[in-house]
């Protein structure tokens, strides 16, 4: 789960990084008012939005009045911003962040990550901020500072010190630099986040160490223990179709393609997703209903993947293993007939009596098309859209 | 004919009481699994299909002498049940469970390592289907009708398209060695490499068949042990050619978050290290059956 630039902000701060004076603003007016109240005569303004590159995007501007404030929030909020992390859509501006300006020195860049290999969380640092970490490692990859954390033991001020005098800080800073990385890791472990980005960590002119910009994930198995967090989450900056699938259980990730997919097990979903794309159809969704496809579960897959409009056929592709196709087929029959599903639908099922599935869902009278392997409901299906989208073009 | 468990294999299940516990180990004992027995703090000296439950794995081990288990707890008290399985002096585990917030599977990776190698628990998962060596004993959840002995060793992240190789290549009549589900989280018990190297060993395995998919190292990692160690013929296939990048599909570790994890470029790096790489996942058991002749 992502959260905000000034909720990451807000934690950090709690766990002793420095972060400069800002405050929160929901519409123009406000945005002023904050300024004021914070002083000085430059300000940032920043949309808050869940993703990375908003600067380039036209996200971030630096206002020297009340006037340049309330116009360039007006341009914001309600809008859309398209960054090079999101899609086309591009991520609604409801809320936007106002900082006073800040006299830099140097920028750096500081990430702590899940690493897999070393199975273990590893900081990644360079004295090039400011940069993307992808541009950083394409680029400059010499200047990357990595070091990673014994779990049993937690981070050590020597690693933090080791760190600060390979990036070149002031010698005067290296306690202050120890507490920036000691404040993120403590919030990395207390509240089970995958990353941690600051980009920018900043030196000051009056060399302070403050954190210009702030980006945390969070790990979604983690959150049970975690209402805090969990209460930060902004469905408005999730896509509706994967908000209400999350919401119901079910694992969907929205596409631009116009084959609805209804499969369980996450790998098989790849895979057919892959399949229909080497058929030469797009998918339209990842959609795992996981092990046990009860009718109710693909009722409501079908629902999901309907309420996308690109939506021109349906591909169901169901392993059942301990389930029985039988009982499978009668969970699609089922579902068929509560919902209202107007394209075509590709039906492959595997596994356990496979025969009298298929025979359940030739016998239902329902319009079906029946598929035996993966390639074959894969061709079936990019068929059965195209002759679909010829009739009922979007 | 196997690697980690055969039919003499004694197992304990933890967290037997569950609804899907006691259904999968039903679905176990009717395969032939060597089930001793189970664990529920708590509930010890209930009867769970027949087979005792204890309090304790300690307590379990020392009644039954079992050397496997299959952890079936929900999420939240998973991680604290496989340190127990290992601190009991259990061989080998097979954690199930959906779910294990990452930093605990970190924990329970630094505490196995806290024994020395030849006392160190080996564990498969979390977020897998199981262990099977057809015709010996099935360790999981996976439907064993569909999986003919023989000499093919499969190792795969994902459940279903485990099943769907083991399927396909019943359709050319050849069969499974052993086939092992090392799970779609990103912290793992076992690796490709681990497992690839257990194949590798085995006399009964003669070729092996390999499914990834995308996110993280492990596919990498596994090519370039192949290419150096690895004698036996290696059939790959990698999931999620279409799937976009910095999205989660479903699998807490199938995320394209760096170079090389998409799947065109573990096709590539596969390919490389000499691996035979299916090209959909339509054709796995013909391309298994193609390098066999």
């Amino acid at each position: 789960m992502d959260i905000h630039e000034y909720q990451a902000k807000e934690i950090l701060a709690k766990f002793g990084v420095g972060v400069p004076p800002g405050a929160l603003a929901y519409s123009p007016e406000q945005a002023a008012y904050r300024a004021r109240e914070l002083g000085g005569d430059t300000w940032v303004v920043k949309a808050q939005v869940h993703a990375g590159g908003r600067g380039k995007a036209g996200g971030v501007k630096v206002c020297n009045s009340d006037t340049e404030i309330v116009e360039t929030c007006e341009n914001l909020f309600g809008s859309k911003l398209v960054t090079h992390q999101t899609d086309s859509n591009g991520k609604g501006i409801y809320r936007v962040y106002v900082e006073g300006g800040v006299p830099i020195n140097r920028e750096i860049y500081l990430g702590f990550v899940l690493d897999r290999s070393s199975q273990r969380v590893m900081i990644v640092s360079s004295a090039e901020g400011g940069m993307e970490i992808e541009d950083i490692s394409a680029n400059k990859p010499e200047s990357i500072v990595r070091s990673t954390v014994e779990p049993a033991v937690g981070l050590q001020d020597f690693q933090c010190r080791q760190i600060a005098f390979k990036l070149g800080i002031d010698p005067a800073l290296t306690q202050s630099m120890v507490r920036t990385l000691q404040g993120c890791y403590r919030a990395f472990r207390e509240y089970d986040a995958t990353m941690v980005e600051i980009n920018p960590l900043v030196v000051t002119e009056d060399n302070r160490i403050l954190a210009l910009d702030a980006k945390m994930t969070f790990d979604d198995n983690a959150l049970f223990r975690h209402p805090y967090i969990s209460e930060l989450r902004d469905k408005s900056q999730e896509d509706p179709r994967e908000s209400r699938a999350a919401d119901r259980g079910l694992s969907y990730v929205g596409l631009e393609g116009n084959i609805g997919c209804i499969v369980n097990g996450a790998g098989l979903a790849m895979a057919t997703m892959d399949t229909i794309k080497l058929a030469g159809g797009e998918p339209a969704n990842f959609l795992d209903i996981g092990g046990g496809a009860t009718p109710e579960r693909v009722a409501k897959a079908f629902r999901l993947v309907m309420s996308d409009n690109n939506v021109q056929a349906v591909l169901v592709n169901i392993f059942a293993g301990i389930n029985r196709c039988d009982w499978v087929a009668e969970g699609v029959v089922q579902a068929l007939r509560e919902v209202q599903v107007n394209v075509p639908v590709i039906v492959r099922l595997a596994g356990t009596n496979v025969e009298e599935g298929q025979k359940i869902l030739a016998e239902s009278g329902l319009q079906i098309i029946r598929a035996s392997t993966l390639m074959d409901a894969a061709e079936r299906s990019v068929q059965a859209w195209k002759s679909y989208s010829v009739k009922e073009p979007n | 004919m196997s690697i980690l468990i055969d039919r003499n294999t004694p197992v304990i299940v933890q967290g037997i009481t569950g609804k899907m516990a006691r259904f999968h180990t039903a679905d176990m004992l009717k395969y032939g699994t060597n089930v001793v027995g189970g664990v529920v703090p708590g509930k010890g000296g209930m009867e769970v299909e027949g087979l005792p439950v204890f309090d304790t794995v300690a307590e379990a081990v020392e009644n039954t002498s079992a050397e496997a288990s299959l952890v079936f707890v929900p999420p939240p008290f998973a991680a604290d049940s496989i340190m127990e399985a290992a601190d009991a002096g259990i061989r080998y585990s097979v954690c199930i469970t959906d779910g294990i917030p990452a930093q605990d599977m970190i924990r329970v990776k630094r505490y196995m390592y806290r024994y020395p190698i030849e006392k160190r628990m080996v564990l498969t998962g979390p977020n897998c289907a199981g262990t099977i060596s057809p015709g010996e004993a099935l360790l999981g959840i996976m439907p064993g009708h569909i999986y003919l002995q023989g000499t093919v060793g499969i190792v795969s992240r994902s459940g279903t398209l485990g099943y769907e190789a083991a399927e396909q290549l019943k359709a050319h009549g050849i069969g499974v060695s052993t086939s092992v589900g090392i799970g779609g989280d990103p912290i793992n018990g076992s690796s490709f490499k681990d497992i690839l190297q257990r194949f590798d060993d085995d006399d009964d395995t003669h070729i092996i068949c390999m499914i990834g998919e995308i996110g993280g190292p492990q596919e990498a990692e596994a090519a370039a042990y192949i290419k150096e160690n690895v004698k036996k013929p290696v059939v790959a296939y990698v999931a999620g050619l279409t799937a976009p990048k910095g999205r989660t599909m479903g699998h807490a570790g199938a995320i394209i978050s760096a170079f090389g994890e998409s799947a065109s470029e573990k096709v590539e790096i596969l390919s490389a290290a000499g691996v035979t790489v299916a090209p959909n996942p339509a054709v796995i058991g013909d391309t298994i059956a193609n390098v066999m002749k």
